[in-house]
């Protein structure tokens, strides 16, 4: 095949990949492009794998990104169950698992992030899950039932949105979370608290600056979960929801810049002009925060899809977005705008006990850094204005529920 | 098969049929067409699939709910027909639908 007829090779067919593919026709590109994706499913959505996919209320073709007549319409070639094992950038030319291998002119890197592992003794057993794809959530749906115990280590946004929906399917949950509070790493304390007694009414156990010694385990299946103070907590099964590690070893192989994540610039080039990479395997610049970041989310994967795709179909540059994120648990919307670095305070807005509330982070010079709404989304909606015009507001301001935000973002 | 018509800010029309029961949103990134980025994937938490539903189809597509109507109300380009698409599930009633995209989703 000769390179004017290898087109473009997108390695990895997530949520970033698969939107990469939709722009890159939309903006104008006529040549081949080629969907490339370990799994044998057509890019889906995961944020439903531990909501609705887990209590069965959403179907494979709510969770598919687009149906597979999209991929023919649009002469999108995917090859899917399908693994990149080596980059050979002068030949431009992937190595796959099957032992073939496919010519690239450009390549676009969207191969994602692992669940992270515990390392500990245990890890193997049965029983022992993390919630990454759609096989995962299956694995996990499969033991949630009435009667039946998970042990949660990790209290992050996986965690608890599980163990939210394992209480809806009436199986109990356990969080051991290492930190003094859940979302630790993610959240502010007024959030975490929050969050605390909210899944502490449902019924969810929650075991603060616990830390896991190993997985115990009876006939090869996960029986309990050991901590370091000598405690012994009984479990069905184990999720690991500790975070996830960006998926850069192809890109480190092959000599491309990276350090926690692929690095990019804002048209999601790496510096490999041939070669872009989107999504979480990436740590990308934060132009309204001044330093860069590894951002895991769908909005992410969809603006540096779009940024990818702009770059190379030579159109502007999209609009820089503020980073956003939201989670469900029970019949709480959380909807996060921004990132609070370096926050100097945090104004409540509302009323937590009436459970609608959004919290401030201010910077020293009361610039609105991030908002975490909860059932709050026009504080969500007007915190994202704030955020992105790096408006400064006085907290007193803030803090008052009288006062319409609109006034003050639009 | 009920059929909508996506405009683009630029004039670009999109006709395409639409199964009942899919929102509008899906109709769009079914199909490839620009402008509705749908961000959240139709959970009502973006604010990135807004449109302007024609006058002429506005009572059939119901009322803007709580949430839908604050997110809206923060939409710097917000008319008072616009609706969040994927809020919008196709029916028979709506064969014929027409909406019309702003500049920008964000």
């Amino acid at each position: 095949m000769s390179q004017e007829e290898a087109g473009i090779v997108i390695a990895g067919a997530g949520h970033a990949g698969g939107s990469a593919a939709a722009f890159l026709r939309q903006y104008g590109w006529k040549a081949p492009i080629t969907l490339i994706g370990e799994e044998a499913l057509l890019p889906y959505q995961r944020p439903p794998l531990s909501k609705a996919w887990l209590k069965r209320e959403a179907t494979a073709d709510n969770l598919a990104l687009r149906p597979g007549r999209f991929y023919t319409q649009q002469a999108i070639a995917t090859r899917l169950g399908t693994r990149v094992t080596a980059i050979d950038r002068a030949a431009r030319r992937l190595a796959l698992d099957d032992g073939t291998t496919v010519p690239y002119d450009r390549l676009v890197l969207a191969t994602g992030a692992s669940p992270r592992r515990l390392g500990l003794p245990g890890e193997a057993l049965r029983g022992v899950l993390a919630l990454r794809s759609a096989s995962d959530a299956d694995a996990l749906a499969a033991i949630l039932a009435p009667g039946r115990r998970l042990a949660i280590i990790g209290g992050g946004y996986i965690g608890l949105e599980v163990a939210a929906s394992a209480r809806a399917l009436g199986a109990s949950a356990v969080v051991i979370e290492r930190e003094a509070r859940v979302l630790a790493r993610v959240a502010g304390q007024a959030l975490s608290a929050f969050l605390e007694a909210r899944h502490r009414a449902e019924g969810v156990e929650l075991l603060l600056e616990a830390a896991v010694e190993a997985i115990e385990g009876e006939a090869g299946a996960a029986s309990a979960v050991l901590l370091r103070d000598g405690r012994r907590i009984p479990c069905d099964a184990v999720l690991v929801g500790i975070g996830a590690v960006p998926n850069d070893a192809l890109a480190v192989a092959c000599g491309l810049e990276a350090g926690g994540g692929i690095t990019v610039d804002l048209a999601a080039r790496t510096s490999d002009p041939l070669i872009h990479a989107i999504g979480d395997c990436t740590r990308r610049p934060l132009p309204l925060y001044g330093r860069e970041a590894r951002l895991e989310s769908v909005p992410n994967a969809i603006e540096q899809a779009k940024q990818a795709a702009a770059d190379i179909c030579g159109r502007a540059a999209p609009i820089p977005e503020v980073p956003w994120f939201w989670s469900d648990q029970y019949d709480l919307r959380l909807q996060i705008a921004g990132l609070a670095f370096d926050p100097a305070e945090a104004v409540v807005r509302g009323d937590p006990e009436g459970g609608s509330f959004a919290v401030f982070h201010l910077a020293a010079d009361h610039r609105v850094l991030a908002v975490e709404a909860v059932n709050a989304p026009a504080d969500f909606m007007a915190g994202r204005i704030l955020v992105s015009k790096q408006r400064q507001v006085a907290p007193n301001l803030l803090r008052d529920a009288a006062m319409p935000l609109k006034d003050l973002a639009i | 098969m009920p059929q909508v018509t996506y405009i683009e800010h630029n004039g670009t029309e999109h006709r395409i049929e639409l199964e009942p029961g899919r929102s509008v949103m899906q109709g769009a990134l079914d199909n490839g067409i620009p402008g509705i980025d749908a961000d959240c994937g139709g959970e009502c938490a973006c604010a990135t699939c807004h449109v302007y539903v024609d006058e002429a189809w506005l009572a059939k597509c119901g009322t803007a709910g709580e949430q839908e109507a604050s997110m809206l109300s923060f939409a710097a380009t917000a008319e008072p027909n616009s609706r969040l698409s994927c809020q919008i599930t196709m029916s028979p009633e709506l064969d014929g639908l027409v909406v019309r995209m702003p500049e920008a989703q964000h």
